[in-house]
């Protein structure tokens, strides 16, 4: 064989692939819509988006999800809350004022954090966590929207620190040395210029936890307390949609109202997360560091 | 090679042989969670006493055993509750005929946390917690302090039963707990102070407090003479009436020996033993 044809032949091997798993992704949101828009037969948008009861197995049936939107904005917000700091500070620390031996040994161990199974995560939420919030605040009950943020936060801070930490790294030396040759200090250096410069990589970060946590069923379905209500403070138990898909797919009866609807939540989910890939999408574009003359 | 031929001939031949064994040889029982210990129990005593049976046995709710037999995915599906109207429409538009096998009773006892003072709840005092129109422990005559309302998710069995038997079809209040399993109220429920829930008999234990209902203990005892009020038929389910290995594991179930098991699972048996 020719040296063109081998180039020929890898080209469209590669292509092959590619189409392979866009194939794939694309059939899977066909088939998302496919189940979860019947539901529109039995119920209008507006009553299934802006509906504030769930109570899928009744007859007749109520399918408002309005409450489980709630309920995975507030927990997603509230994560975020605890995360956004956190993870960012986390970052700073490690990239700029650790020393390297420091670092070193702490950055692996958040790396690891990462790995943490989320089933573990909701189980400590359920068994420890729970008794001990409810303990300390006095509630009625420890399964709640808090409970679920805090267990959230702690999927996305490895998440948000490590991507973070990458970017500020990313910084050139040169206006780090610029900055310091002016005679700024070191924590002035870090806040006018190392941050400004790395912004675009930390909304990433940010935006990526948190369509981690958006998305996190195991976690909200054993700690978030599964009532679906609208919740008046961060104490009251919440049920978001993941853990509606979660707690009730498997006993909707094949091609029912139920089954249907429950696919459309999970449209409303795909809508999020890909509202949130927009949105990062952008903020990357948009405080984008080109070269290092643009501060 | 025409040894050869024949070779390959023989071994087809005794490689079908042995896959119809292993078909032959194999049930699937798939369903409720409720039933799950009893099945599980009756499943290892009737391999050991008949190894070349196999069982494979999994949960996933009443809903999801009655559809594998519909689907025919199950020789045995398990339900805590009868079936439904909708889904015996459903087995005929499929030429299925679900035969149902009463094989254990359950009471379903409301629990709550071991420092609660109240013992005895009426029918309609349950309800009305259920409702969110008792809202303290006061007016049930406990302690003062906040009810933690603790039900299970919407398609499960037992709330199914629930439902039918103490809310009478009105619906339990939005801002009651869900909770995924009978295991999950258990562990709720022995952290939070203030809760109620309810589990299947077999569930109750040292860390959770059983209420009375009506003034009657939920016991054995009182499920097999009714006087206990919410309790109810455990079932297994088969397509069509039962032939070979799932006729004899269902007469297995139903004897002594097995009516022993359930008894062992934490569930009433159908009969006195």
């Amino acid at each position: 064989m020719k040296r063109q044809q081998i180039d020929k032949t890898v080209q469209s091997g590669f292509l092959l692939i590619a189409l392979f798993s866009i194939t794939a992704l694309s059939l899977i949101v066909l088939f998302l819509f496919a189940e979860g828009v019947p539901i529109l037969e039995h119920v209008t948008l507006k009553e299934f988006v802006f509906g504030q009861y769930w109570y899928p197995t009744d007859e007749p049936a109520d399918f408002g999800i309005f409450p489980l939107i709630l309920g995975s904005i507030c927990v997603t917000l509230l994560s975020g809350i605890i995360s956004i700091p956190l993870g960012v500070m986390t970052a700073i620390y490690l990239a700029q004022i650790a020393p390297v031996r420091v670092a070193e040994i702490v950055k692996p161990i958040v790396e690891l954090m990462a790995s943490m199974p989320s089933v573990v995560i909701g189980f400590f939420g359920m068994v420890v966590v729970a008794p001990f919030i409810q303990q300390l605040f006095n509630i009625p009950v420890g399964l709640n929207m808090f409970n679920a943020s805090l267990m959230l936060a702690f999927m996305a801070v490895p998440t948000i620190c490590s991507i973070s930490e990458d970017a500020i790294f990313s910084v050139p030396t040169a206006l780090e040395e610029a900055s310091l040759a002016l005679g700024a200090t070191h924590f002035e250096t870090i806040v006018r210029v190392i941050v400004p410069a790395s912004l675009s990589g930390i909304c990433t970060a940010v935006i990526l936890g948190l369509s981690r946590a958006i998305g996190e069923t195991m976690v909200v379905l054993m700690a978030a307390g599964g009532a679906a209500m609208i919740p008046r403070s961060i104490f009251d138990p919440v049920r978001p949609l993941p853990a509606s898909i979660a707690a009730e797919m498997a006993e909707a009866p094949f091609k029912s109202e139920h089954y249907h609807a429950l696919f459309a939540i999970g449209i409303v989910l795909f809508v999020f997360t890909f509202l949130f890939n927009l949105v990062a999408d952008y903020i990357s574009y948009r405080f984008r560091q080109v070269g290092e003359a643009s501060l | 090679m025409r040894r050869f031929v024949k070779l390959l001939v023989v071994l087809v031949v005794a490689v079908q042989l042995l896959a119809f064994q292993a078909v032959a040889g194999e049930l699937v029982i798939k369903g409720s969670t409720t039933v799950l210990p009893i099945a599980q129990k009756a499943a290892e005593a009737y391999m050991a006493e008949n190894p070349d049976v196999k069982i494979s046995l999994s949960g996933g709710g009443s809903g999801n055993g009655i559809k594998a037999i519909i689907d025919g995915t199950a020789q045995i599906g398990n339900a805590s509750r009868f079936i439904k109207q909708k889904e015996v429409n459903l087995a005929g538009t499929k030429g299925v005929y679900p035969v149902p096998f009463r094989i254990a009773l359950d009471a379903i006892v409301p629990v709550v946390h071991p420092k609660n003072s109240v013992t005895d709840l009426s029918m309609a005092q349950l309800k009305d917690i259920y409702l969110g129109k008792i809202r303290d422990w006061k007016v049930v005559g406990g302690t003062p302090g906040r009810i933690v309302v603790i039900s299970r998710d919407s398609s499960s069995g037992t709330f199914g039963v629930w439902k039918d038997m103490v809310m009478l079809k009105d619906r339990v209040v939005p801002s009651a707990l869900t909770v995924p399993s009978n295991g999950g109220i258990v562990q709720a429920v022995a952290k939070t102070p203030g809760a109620i829930g309810y589990v299947g008999l077999g569930y109750l234990s040292a860390e959770i407090k059983a209420v009375k209902v009506n003034g009657v203990t939920g016991t054995e005892e009182t499920t097999l003479n009714g006087a206990f009020p919410i309790s109810r038929g455990l079932f297994m389910f088969t397509q069509g009436w039962p032939k070979g290995d799932t006729m004899s594991f269902i007469s297995f179930i139903l004897s002594k020996k097995g009516q022993m098991l359930v008894k062992e699972a934490g569930s009433i048996p159908v009969f006195d033993l």
